[in-house]
């Protein structure tokens, strides 16, 4: 087993060396490295130099570029090294444990202030005024369709609903720096990303009253959206579940060799289920083009994020998956477009995951069943909607530059305002889906015990018409 | 014989579950609808070439009804070729690679499935032929790893996840439940997740309480999902590949004890219904319905009922969901008495939902009540002698013959 290796800093025959030894000491399969070399050693230095007391106490793969023989030996400087998995393991005397926390957070990119004034010497990606224009437009429509569906489950007209308010930014400027062919798999805090992509108002109505032209065939609350020709896929319900999923996407992705990413999206509650820390794992091992957004809220329905992680937030855990991660301000729709579109590049190119935390607030409440001053003062949600309004930062941006004026904003809202009270007038009035989905696409052919099961329900009702609802066709 | 009163069943009846069985059979390419005619249909033990081949083989005449080599065995070679002979597990690697070989979509996911070969070596060399993205090794995680595949199934790939253990997938049950069964029904059917999920489950020598469970029990449930049962060489074969093939997600159960069967199957290419059971040895007195490894306790307690002057009908089941209600329908109007032999414990089993089943739609014909004969509802014990008493016995079923035939 004991196999003698020359030392050499050539990155190839450092390779060999850790493929040799994973092969002695039975970790790992050796084409499954051989096969996904990069040209980047495992434990790339931070992208920004934040006091970080784990470098201090060991040296990290990214200083130690050489492997020499297997065991321990002395190195130049007298302290004792050892050959390790993953790289050289230096030993230290010392007892010290690594700190919990830093002593500073990690710091979060913004480009524009709080007042909407660009910060000077930011780096980020330009955006033409079409596609600013578009951000800020489709974020108003976000808006105002949130609002006026909301305000429908209040009178009745629909059964429920969940706002995105206050993430508009990470809604839509996230989206504007995908391109359609990345597929989305998300929460149920995103439908400015189907806005973009085209979702017109009227399906959004249609999902959420059920009728027959939802594509989701009435069988689904309302807000789970889906759309497999706009790359969107259906929201299930279950937090977290759609992580993994989006890293087989990812996955399959990678083995068609395309030139596009899967993108996920959770919240701050998301990120303690098992299926995130799972899925972050499995797609750094997997090597995977997935981009992990992160909506940090702050709260999970009455959940305080300081009762559901003690680290500094969710950029810290990409880490310790070997994830290259970045803390954005959500609410900066520039920061959000170019933290996004950088992402994104890196996510295919280098073929790795990214995570990306996005800060922000949930404004509106969790959902319709929710009211969420009982657990939060009003005064909070009043300052993040004015002091930290993602639309009026961003809009301020685009007016500087001349491409948005007050006409165009009032002409817009109340173009859309009509055009939401319009599509739901139609929603409503459009029938529902006839009986039969109820037991279609639960396979691809209704068996047996299905068509009967349906027949017994269509028996029942001929015997109790007055039972049944009258407008579901039959 | 049996091979001939299969092919006689499958031909008269033109039921649903012909029709269906045409969908599952030509899933891929759904354009050749000409195979709806029963003259393609596989009928269980009979060997037929299918699949891809129908197309490229349209001038060779067909073989609807292959006359069985041996009376007794349920697998028969067609007159024409002598077949090759195989374990269990090398049955399942061959329809994994033939399917693999046949659509470049199919993969491979789970722990050491890659270059390990596999925890019961079914996926033993695929990964050196197909490369490591198409044999995954993944982390530890099954309720990842499913979900994984479930997320590269909505994309266009079809994998077959493996569980190294059933009982391990009870990690994936979120998974499997909650996005496998159902996302097909919420999206509308804009998705499809045509998964394979597959692994080894059952009472085996010694393996513990923690990996000794029948996860039938639990799935039969979730609606949107199929269940089959694999027993011999031959089925495991013709259910993998059929379960690759078909559009909807479906969970083909192992047997750990059962990867050595040895068998002689087909050299030509053949695939099994996935909604149909298997007429293992036809007979007038009592009808036993069984599946897995329960299948050749029957059969051997039937050597000895034989010998008392007893005529077992013995029926695998196969198809754990949905129940092949027309096979075992028609044996109970023929019997008239019902025996049902599973692994599963008595609460909530397969055999609880067989039951309910048959006395709710062939009870005018039951002239006894319907006896099932289940493990105890125990985990099962590490001990040698007393895991094989948590197992229904061969003389076990004798008695119950004798006691239900009086």
């Amino acid at each position: 087993m004991a196999l003698h290796l020359r030392s050499s800093s050539s990155l190839k025959s450092t390779f060999l060396n850790i493929l040799s030894l994973r092969q002695n000491l039975g970790f790992g399969s050796r084409s499954h490295v051989t096969r996904h070399i990069r040209q980047n050693l495992p434990h790339d230095p931070p992208l920004r130099g934040s006091q970080n007391p784990i470098r201090g106490f060991c040296n990290t793969m990214a200083e130690q570029e050489t492997l020499s023989s297997f065991g321990q030996h002395e190195d130049a400087s007298n302290h004792q090294v050892m050959d390790f998995p993953g790289g050289k393991v230096a030993f230290t005397p010392e007892i010290r444990f690594i700190s919990e926390s830093d002593k500073q957070r990690v710091p979060c990119y913004r480009v524009l202030d709080d007042n909407g004034q660009l910060i000077t010497n930011s780096q980020f990606v330009q955006v033409s005024e079409e596609v600013a224009v578009k951000i800020y437009s489709d974020m108003v429509t976000l808006q105002i369709m949130d609002n006026i569906f909301y305000e429908a489950q209040r009178q009745g007209r629909l059964s429920f609903y969940a706002t995105a308010i206050g993430e508009e930014a990470i809604n839509i400027a996230s989206a504007a720096a995908l391109t359609p062919q990345d597929v989305i798999f998300p929460q149920y805090r995103e439908p400015g990303v189907l806005l973009w992509r085209g979702f017109t108002l009227q399906e959004f109505a249609n999902q959420c009253f059920g009728n027959k032209s939802d594509y989701g065939k009435g069988r689904q609350m309302p807000v789970h959206y889906g759309s497999n020709k706009l790359n969107y896929f259906t929201v299930s319900a279950t937090i977290a579940t759609q992580l993994p999923n989006a890293v087989g996407a990812a996955y399959s992705l990678k083995m068609d060799r395309k030139d596009a990413c899967a993108v996920t999206y959770f919240g701050d509650g998301g990120t303690s289920e098992g299926d995130f820390h799972a899925a972050l794992n499995f797609a750094a091992v997997m090597e995977a083009p997935v981009l992990f957004i992160c909506r940090n809220n702050g709260w999970a329905i009455s959940t305080p994020t300081s009762d559901q992680f003690r680290s500094d937030g969710v950029v810290v855990k990409g880490r310790a998956y070997g994830i290259r991660s970045i803390r954005v301000d959500g609410n900066d729709a520039l920061a959000m477009y170019s933290a996004v579109h950088t992402a994104r590049e890196m996510a295919i190119r280098e073929q790795r995951p990214i995570l990306i935390e996005a800060l922000t607030y949930r404004v509106g409440h969790h959902s319709t069943s929710d009211d969420s001053t009982r657990y939060r003062s009003a005064d909070e949600i009043e300052w993040w909607n004015k002091a930290r309004n993602p639309l009026s930062r961003f809009r301020t941006w685009i007016e500087s530059n001349g491409w948005w004026s007050d006409e165009a904003e009032s002409d817009l809202r109340s173009r859309i305002k009509k055009e939401m009270l319009e599509v739901l007038r139609v929603a409503e009035k459009t029938e529902k889906p006839n009986l039969k989905n109820m037991f279609s696409d639960v396979y691809d052919v209704p068996p047996s015990n299905l068509r009967e099961q349906e027949l017994l329900v269509r028996q029942t009702i001929n015997s109790h018409p007055q039972d049944y609802p009258s407008d579901v066709p039959l | 014989m049996s091979a001939i009163l299969q092919g006689a069943g499958a031909a008269t009846a033109l039921s649903p579950f012909n029709s269906i069985d045409s969908n599952k059979l030509v899933a891929p390419s759904r354009s050749s609808l000409s195979v709806r005619s029963k003259r393609y249909i596989v009928a269980g033990s009979d060997s037929k070439s299918f699949g891809s081949s129908l197309i490229v083989r349209r001038s060779e005449p067909l073989i609807p009804n292959a006359v069985a080599a041996k009376a007794d065995t349920a697998a028969s070679s067609t007159s024409s070729k002598p077949g090759h002979e195989l374990l269990l597990f090398e049955a399942l690697q061959e329809g994994l690679e033939e399917e693999m070989d046949r659509d470049p979509h199919v993969c491979v996911m789970g722990e050491d499935v890659g270059h390990y070969g596999g925890s019961y070596k079914v996926t033993k060399g695929l990964a050196d032929k197909f490369g490591d993205l198409r044999v995954l090794d993944t982390p530890i995680c099954e309720n990842a790893f499913t979900g994984m595949g479930i997320g590269a199934a909505m994309t266009g790939l079809r994998p077959v996840i493996e569980g190294m253990n059933m009982g391990f997938l009870l990690l994936a049950f979120n998974q499997i439940s909650n996005n496998c069964g159902m996302l097909h029904y919420t999206s509308g059917g804009q998705f499809t997740i045509p998964v394979v999920i597959r692994g080894p489950g059952g009472v085996g020598r010694q393996l513990g309480a923690e990996h000794s469970q029948r996860l039938e029990s639990y799935f039969q449930s979730i609606p949107g999902i199929q269940m089959v049962a694999c027993s011999t060489p031959y089925n495991a074969k013709g259910l993998m590949k059929a379960a690759i093939r078909s559009e909807n997600p479906v969970i083909l159960f192992e047997h750990v004890l059962l990867y050595n069967l040895k068998e002689t199957i087909p050299d030509e290419e053949y695939i099994c219904n996935l909604e149909e059971a298997e007429m293992v040895r036809p007979g007038e007195h009592i009808t036993i319905l069984t599946y897995s490894r329960m299948r050749y306790h029957v059969m051997q307690a039937a050597k000895t009922l034989v010998n008392k002057g007893y005529d077992p009908e013995v029926i695998d089941i196969r198809s754990l969901k949905p129940f092949d209600l027309y096979t075992i329908g028609n044996s109970v109007k023929k019997t008239h008495r019902v025996l049902i032999v599973e692994e599963c414990m008595r609460t909530g089993g397969i055999g609880a939902s067989l039951t309910a089943a048959i006395n709710e739609n062939f009870h005018d014909f039951l002239d006894a009540p319907v006896m099932c004969l289940s493990s105890q509802d125990v985990p099962t014990p590490y001990a040698g002698t007393l895991e094989e008493w948590t197992v229904v016995q061969p003389a076990q079923i004798v008695t119950a013959v004798e006691q239900l035939c009086q």
